[in-house]
Order: C-alpha cells, then structure tokens, then sequence
C-alpha cells in the first residue's frame, strides 16, 4: 500500500477495463513521473469528454450535442438500421463506407456469466424506433462471437411479428472475434454479403 | 508424422530442456519421478491442448515459473514446421507457426497428432462418463481439428445456460419474477442445440467408424475375449429416436430440452446434452464396467487407443500418421499382451516410450534410447 492519494491513484486506475494491478501500478508512477504539462492534458482531456461528449439519444452513439453525427446527417436513409454493440464499432463500419442507415447502440450483448440480460441493453428504444413503419431493414451487426450471436438471434425474434428484413452480416468475419478488429475490406464484404436471418 | 526435436521451457520439472528425436522407437528410461513422462506429456499437450493427468494448465507450469514454452520442430513427409505454445495459467495461452505472428492456439491443431497410452486409460473403462466423453471428443478434435471451435463454443453456451438457469432458480426460490431472464432461454436453446447437434453427429460417427477396429485390436490383445461393442447412451434418448444427422439431432435436443425445461428451472442445471451423455462399452454380452476383470479392462483400454491409431492413420490424409506414446503401460501388462502390443505398435512412424528400467521395453522396440535422471535427458 502506498500513502493516501498515490493509492487513490492506483485504486483509480485498476477500476478501468483492463488494467491489473500491476498495469496500474506502472501507470501511476508513470504519471508521478510525467512532465505536469502532459499531466494536465491528460486530465483536461478526461474532464472534458466527461463534459462535451454523451450519448446521442436516438442511437446511443456518443455524441457531442443532443444526436451524434450520423443521426444529424439528413443524407442517410432512414429506412435500414444497423444494430451494434458498442460505439466503436460504429466506428469500424463507418470506416468501410459500405453502409448508408442509421446505427442503434445496445451498449454490450446478452451475457448471463456477465449479468447482462436484454433489459440492461438499450432493446427497448430499438423497439421505439422501429414502431413507427420507418425502417424496412434491420442489420445485426452484434460481435461474431456466441454472446453477439445470441443477441442477434434475441433480436431477430423479438422483431419478428413486426415483418421488416432482418439480415446477419455475412461469415467472413473471424469467428470468435470482436466487429473493431476486423479489416477495413473483410467488414465492407460482410456489410455487401449479408445474409436474411430465419428465426 | 514425426517430432524432429522437442523443446521445453519451465514446464513440469525442466528449467530447459532440448530433446533431439528421431522417426522410429525412442525410448526414456529412468527410475520414477525423474521427468519421463513430463516429456511426453508435453508432446501430448501439443496434440490436443490438454494433458493427459491433470484438468488444469496450473500444473504445467514449473513451480516458481510464470508461464512454460513448449516448442516442436514437427516433419510431414519433406515439410517441416515449428509449432509453439506458451501456457499461462489463468490467462489466454498463445501460439506460433513458424515463427509466424501470433495464432490463436486452437490453430495448431493438426499439426502435432499423438496418440497416447498411458496407466491412467484404465479409467476409459473403469472410470465416470466423464473420461469417455472426453476420449471421444478428443479424437474427434484429432480427425477434425475445426471441432476444437465447436467444442469450446458448446462448453461456453452451457456455462451461459447453467448461470441463466441458475439465477433463474434462485430468483424462483426467494419468490422474485424470473420472467425477464427467461425471455432469452430460447436464444440459448437454439445456440445449445445447434452445437450439441454437431458433437454428437460427430461422435455418433467415430463410434460407428472405432467400434469395428476396437473389436480387431481387442482379437489381437487377448484372442477369443471379445466381441467388444459400443452403445451410445444419449440425454436425449437420441438412439431410440434413430437420429445422426446434424438437422435430426438438433430437432432431438431441441425437443429434448423443451421437455427438462420445468425440472432444469427447478434445480439450475441444463440436464441434457452431449456434456450428460455416455458411451456403453460392452464386452461379450456384459458391460465392461464393474463386470471385466482387471486384465480385461486393461486390453480394453489398451484395444481403444489401438482403434484410435488405426482409425487416424487410415484417415491419415494431410495430418499424417500419428505419434504413438506408450508411457509407462508394459510395466502394467503381462508378458503376453506386453509383446503383443508391442508388435503392434513397432511399425508406428514415430514411437516414444517411456519405461522406469530398460527390461520393461519389449525387444522388439529396440531404437533410440535416452536416460532421464534429475531433469536431465540424456543419449546414450
Ligand atoms: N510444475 C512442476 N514444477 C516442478 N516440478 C514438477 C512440476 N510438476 C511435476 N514436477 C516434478 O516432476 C516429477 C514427476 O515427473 P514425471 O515425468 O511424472 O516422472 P516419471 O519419470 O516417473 O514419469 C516429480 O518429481 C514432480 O515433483
Ligand atoms: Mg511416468
Ligand atoms: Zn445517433
């Protein structure tokens, strides 16, 4: 144990996802021993996106006013939604340019181990957004992993008595794997490939 | 196929340790407790990402030591590759091929194929379902190493299942809703049955493809004792419904677990599937277990791993002839089903042995010979 605010600082720091111990031990004496100026930008950085940034309410995506950008954008078609389960990943598939809709962010996948059921994810406004007839195609572009393929699969049921084209991104992903690692050229193929999900 | 050179870094007792090897009988000899089997052992982890003593990596590791290397120059007919893994208990193991960058570890398999016979197989026999399951999806993995993928994703929809029902169960006892959790059962049905499904058209398949040569092998190790007979005993009464297609079984499970639905909410476990089922192994009319002798059980285990080796060198293809690793097993036999066995496996391709005294190796098996002494391995 180290005195008071060093400790508070390594108690801080191992709270963040990934972090261990150790990692967080390492980090803070890094800091310690920083320049104060990169110290403070550090700091500035992490008060301000705590106050600029927050989640567009539309889809969930972070956002630096009311909507995120992509919501604001009047030239995206309203009509096909893509369902991810985090912002990066909105990220990846806005790097492949394959795809023109608009996003919905669940914030994770069903996960019993993890204590994540569908009521912790953000399905019910999906369901809001989907009520009005706007949308005519729904893209489950959760991780190819089996928790992404279960929330899918969760999905693709929930939305079924609604009669819109619910579609799976296409294999080629690596299985097992998380949607922000795949390659720019393996995700835009699965985006074109995407296949109807029969539930 | 055959291990050219084996190399180990604090695995088991051995700080380090290079071991040249040759096609062909190899064998360790060495009073007990010196390293031997520590040496195949780590062949055999190469094979199958497992060991064959213990459930857990942990113990793999030498003690003192964070993780252990275990590194194999391996030779396909005129190909030669370099397979390494790195085990880190509690951690993800990683993997190289070829000094290539990082695979996941699941991607050498195939590289290495081993088939491994060792005291503990009396427990193919004698032992809980657990060890016959394990056998089969073992083999499994060695005829089809994309079965790794299928088994790992079947381990954890159970474990997702077992912690819904779970909480389920406990929601259900204190009086709470459970309504809300078990909106997602289905999901997990559907995800369970698929990959159930594949299992066990997979192991429904070895079995019809091992039970022939394990009557054979059976034949040559003790003459006459046999016929040696297999009877899938499946959770969801697959057999009498005569389903082995992947599509029958999935609607079997499927059906299956709808019908444990109630008793599986009640006590928080998933009561069927392919992790609750057994292979029924017989001999003559009875079940070998708690009816074959000491000696039958024996050649029982034994005339399993021999149809394992046949079925894979048959199946040979691209993965080539397996390594065959007899530890420590003649110390146990009689003399007669001691040459006999060895007959059978001194053609094999590569043959490791180990064996406490040089009088415990049949003279049939005469090859390359290594004392092991106090984790050192040395040629004489
Ligand atoms: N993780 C470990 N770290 C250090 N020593 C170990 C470890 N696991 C096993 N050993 C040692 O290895 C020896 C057993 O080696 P083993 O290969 O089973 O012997 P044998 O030559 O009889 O086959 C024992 O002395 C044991 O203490
Ligand atoms: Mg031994
Ligand atoms: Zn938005």
């Amino acid at each position: 144990m180290y005195e008071g605010v060093v400790q508070d600082l390594i108690d801080e720091l191992g709270r963040l996802p990934g972090v261990g111990p150790k990692s967080a031990q390492r980090i803070a004496f890094h800091i310690l021993q920083a320049d104060p100026t990169d110290v403070r930008r550090l700091a500035h950085a992490l008060t301000e996106v705590k106050e600029k940034v927050r989640f567009c309410a539309v889809c969930g995506n972070v956002a630096q006013s009311e909507q995120c950008r992509v919501c604001q954008d009047p030239r995206r078609d309203l009509a096909v939604i893509c369902v991810v389960e985090e912002p990066k990943d909105v990220v990846a598939i806005e790097r492949t340019r394959e795809f023109r809709g608009r996003y919905h962010v669940l914030g994770g996948a069903i996960s019993p181990i993890e204590g994540v059921g569908p009521d912790d994810l953000r399905i019910r406004e999906l369901l809001a957004r989907l009520a009005d007839g706007t949308v005519t195609e729904l893209i489950l572009a959760t991780d190819p992993n089996l928790e992404g393929e279960a929330t899918a699969t969760y999905l693709a049921r929930m939305v079924k008595p609604m009669g819109l084209k619910v579609t799976r991104l296409a294999s080629g992903l690596p299985v097992g794997g998380d949607l922000e690692y795949a390659d720019e050229v393996t995700l835009g193929r699965a985006f074109e490939g995407r296949r109807l999900l029969d539930v | 196929m055959y291990v050219a050179h084996l190399s180990l870094a604090d695995f088991r007792s051995y700080a380090r340790v290079e071991v040249p090897l040759d096609p062909g009988v190899t064998a360790f000899v060495g009073p007990n407790g010196q390293g031997k089997t520590n040496l195949v052992e780590a062949v055999g982890y190469l094979a199958t990402l497992g060991s064959h003593r213990v459930a857990s990596d942990a113990p793999l590791v030498r003690l003192g030591a964070d993780r252990a290397v275990v590194r194999a120059s391996v030779v396909h007919g005129d190909r030669q590759q370099l397979v390494e893994l790195e085990i880190n208990p509690g951690k993800a193991n990683r993997a190289r091929i070829n000094r290539s960058s990082q695979v996941r570890p699941r991607d050498v398999l195939g590289i290495v194929r081993t088939v491994l016979f060792a005291p503990e197989d009396l427990a193919l026999v004698k032992g809980d379902p657990g060890e016959r399951r394990r056998f089969l999806d073992e083999l499994i993995t060695a005829r089809s190493p994309r079965m790794a993928g299928v088994r790992q994703d079947y381990d954890r929809v159970l474990k997702q299942r077992n912690t819904l029902l779970k909480s389920a169960a406990l929601a259900r006892r204190h009086g709470g809703r459970s309504g809300a959790d078990l909106s997602t059962l289905d999901v997990w049905d559907q995800h369970l049955a698929r990959s159930g499904a594949e299992l066990l058209a997979q192991r429904l398949d070895l079995i019809a493809s091992l039970q022939p040569l394990a009557d054979k092998a059976y034949e040559r190790l003790a003459p006459g004792g046999g016929p040696v007979g297999f009877e899938y005993r499946g959770s969801a009464g697959e057999a009498d419904q005569g389903a082995t297609t992947r599509e029958e079984l999935y609607e079997v499970l499927l059906a299956a677990l709808a019908e444990v639905r109630g008793q599986e909410i009640e006590r928080g476990v998933t009561l069927v599937g392919p992790h609750r089922d057994d292979l029924l192994l017989t001999l003559g009319r009875m079940p070998a277990k708690g009816y074959a002798s000491h000696g039958e059980s024996w050649s029982y285990a034994l005339a399993l791993r021999l149809a394992s080796y046949d079925l894979l060198r048959a199946e040979g293809g691209a993965g080539g002839e397996p390594v065959l690793i007899l530890d420590d097993v003649f110390a146990e036999l009689d003399a007669t089903r001691r040459d006999r066995l060895a007959e059978l496996v001194a053609p094999g391709e590569q043959v490791l042995v180990t064996a406490a005294v040089d009088d415990d190796v049949p003279g049939v098996l005469a090859g390359g010979r290594f004392t092991v002494a106090e984790g050192t391995v040395q040629r004489r």
